[in-house]
């Protein structure tokens, strides 16, 4: 039978030859990933199972990054909880406040192959299809049934291949290709499917501008994203996993694949609008938009590719007075390859301010929230109302090349003007 | 089941059921003082135990925190009925024990104030006041299973034990 990655992936994990999109199945979990804000819920929920061991401390990874280092004594007590947790239970995958975003250390400390099955109480999850795992977010409850036997129910999604094709202008990357797919197919567009980025455009991308574009699947309703592995993807793996694993591509004539064609030749930078992500418009017809705070950072776009594209535009250049701008790289690696870059220098002599690898203000649960009436231009995934703190603020969402760009000008600028 | 349309518009996302400052907290009582603040701050005080949350389309999207049903349930909303909901927010209603009724076109038919009856086993909302009926999808046996032990914990305790 013809199937799509998709359907290959949880076959296998299902121990079955087959399945086909529709179906329920038990799937094996190979990864399962909470970190410092949905982990003691998840923790919590096990308990009330009451099964003392995990199924396979192996298999567990828990990452602290959005809170870290604590901020409040709520936050000091879920982490204390946490870490009880980890001892407890001998999980040696256990990253404490130093490390960075979890859909970043993921990868970074080889967790994620190809054809495996990973799940986090995280709806970002879906970041991993980069590497052409099947991941997805869940929530606590889940997890707790996870934890407790190792399996979890899915229904079998039917597949969107997104063909993109033609080459990107300059300034214009990975980020502008996604927010203007969320664009055309809006919020719900996607909703159960799992998303597969294919086409010339993204077989010339590298595993990090994959992941942007895995990343805000669930923007548009995804269950996952999903990039076919290629050269890339077993270079960017080796020395990171030892992992052994399989490579599963969609057979183009499987019976729930829809294919829809992304021409990007056009393409000017995107920005999403408050307060939802489909609200995309390109940069001319927002650009001189005033702007409070800036943040460069996030799963989406806190990565070196980011930073040295941010770093290169604002070489010289300083952060306009009326702004703030936060940089946050997304993991302790991207941090200390930025300082042996001197990108760090770079954003801390133009004035932004630079803080340890963590979620920031993406979430408006931690550091740098903004207040009623302000105007944020960050390069994370979402704009919805009072995420980045005050209800009555307002985010718009672009590429890091914007974000620079703005900075400097404190409106919202189009990074080839600069 | 019978109580109060408390009705919400398209997109509703979990950040607007619980905001993440909040996400702290786990008790849902406590989570319950903050639902649906994004939106409507006093919303608490107003909602009655039993009372229903009627949404648009894509309604729960975004952030994966079960902070979001878990709030709907602390308040006592007794089920959310939409056009259509994003999956995460439904798999977490599923798994904490509130259901989840997907009604294409309800929300032309239903407004705040209005007294409604829900019958699971026929798969009909029923307007009080008119007598008018409505159908909702029924759910899959695999989640009325889930739904009539509790929810997920229960089933897996269960299963467990066999
Ligand atoms: S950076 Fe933002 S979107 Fe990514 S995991 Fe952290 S809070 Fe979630």
């Amino acid at each position: 039978m013809s199937m799509t990655m998709a359907e290959k992936i949880l076959a296998k994990a299902a121990g079955k030859k087959e399945s086909s999109a529709g179906e329920i199945v038990m799937a094996n979990i190979d990864v399962a990933m909470t970190h410092d804000l949905t982990g003691p819920l998840s923790v919590e929920s096990f308990k009330k199972i009451g099964v003392p061991k995990v199924w396979d401390p192996e298999k567990v990874v828990i990452v602290f990054d959005h809170q870290v280092p604590a901020d409040s004594l709520d936050a000091a007590n879920n982490h204390l909880l946490m870490r009880q947790f980890v001892k407890e239970q001998g999980i040696n995958n256990f990253y404490d406040v130093r490390e960075g975003v979890c859909h970043q250390v993921l990868p970074e400390k080889g967790h994620v192959v190809p054809g495996e099955v990973i799940v986090g109480t995280d709806s970002h999850t879906c970041t991993h299809g980069a590497l052409g795992a099947f991941s997805t977010g869940i929530g606590s409850t889940d997890m707790a049934m996870v934890f407790s036997t190792g399996e979890l129910w899915f229904k079998v999604p039917e597949t969107i291949r997104f063909e993109v094709e033609g080459t990107l202008k300059d300034h214009v990357y990975a980020k502008d290709v996604v927010l203007n797919i969320i664009g055309q197919i809006g919020a719900d567009g996607a909703t159960y499917k799992a998303c597969e980025f294919a086409g010339e455009t993204v077989k010339d991308m590298n595993v990090s501008d994959r992941m942007v574009l895995c990343n805000m699947a669930i923007e548009m309703g995804g269950k996952t994203g999903l990039v076919e592995p290629d050269d890339k993807t077993k270079q960017y793996i080796k020395g990171r996993s030892n992992k052994t694993y399989e490579i599963m591509k969609s057979d183009m004539d499987a019976e729930s694949l829809k294919t829809m064609h992304i021409d990007v030749n056009q393409l000017e930078p995107q920005i999403a609008c408050p307060h939802h992500v489909d609200n995309v418009k390109p940069i001319s017809d927002v650009s001189g938009i005033e702007i409070d705070q800036i943040f460069l950072g996030s799963c989406t776009n806190g990565r070196i590719s980011d930073l040295r594209t941010a770093a290169q535009i604002l070489k010289g250049k300083t952060v306009a007075n009326e702004v703030r701008m936060l940089v946050i790289p997304a993991s302790r690696e991207i941090y200390s390859k930025a300082l042996d870059e001197g990108l760090i220098n770079i954003f801390v002599d133009s004035g932004a301010l630079v803080t340890n690898p963590c979620c920031g203000p993406c979430l408006g649960g931690h550091v740098g929230l903004i207040g009623p009436g302000e105007v944020s231009l960050s390069t994370s995934n979402r704009n919805f109302r009072g995420r980045q703190g005050s209800p009555e603020a307002e985010v718009y969402l672009s590429s890091a090349a914007v974000a620079a760009s703005s900075a400097i000008t404190g409106k919202i600028t189009d990074p080839r003007e600069i | 089941m019978e109580g109060n349309v408390w009705k919400f518009g398209d997109d509703i996302d979990t950040d607007i059921i619980i905001p993440g400052r909040y996400l702290v907290v786990i008790d849902p009582k406590e989570l319950a003082k903050h639902v649906m603040e994004g939106l409507d701050p006093e919303f608490h005080e107003k909602v009655n135990e039993g009372d229903f949350i009627v949404g648009g389309k894509n309604f729960g999207c975004g952030s994966s925190r079960e902070h979001a049903p878990l709030a709907l349930k602390g308040a006592g909303i007794s089920a959310v009925i939409a056009e259509s909901f994003a999956r995460i927010f439904y798999r977490n209603s599923i798994n904490v024990g509130i259901p989840l009724l997907e009604a294409p076109g309800i929300s032309n038919h239903l407004d705040t104030g209005d007294k409604i009856e829900i019958d699971m086993d026929k798969g009909v909302i029923r307007k009080l006041k008119s007598g008018e009926e409505y159908e909702f999808q029924k759910l899959p046996e695999f989640m009325l299973e889930i739904l009539n032990k509790g929810g997920l914990i229960p089933y897996v305790k269960e299963q467990m034990n066999k």
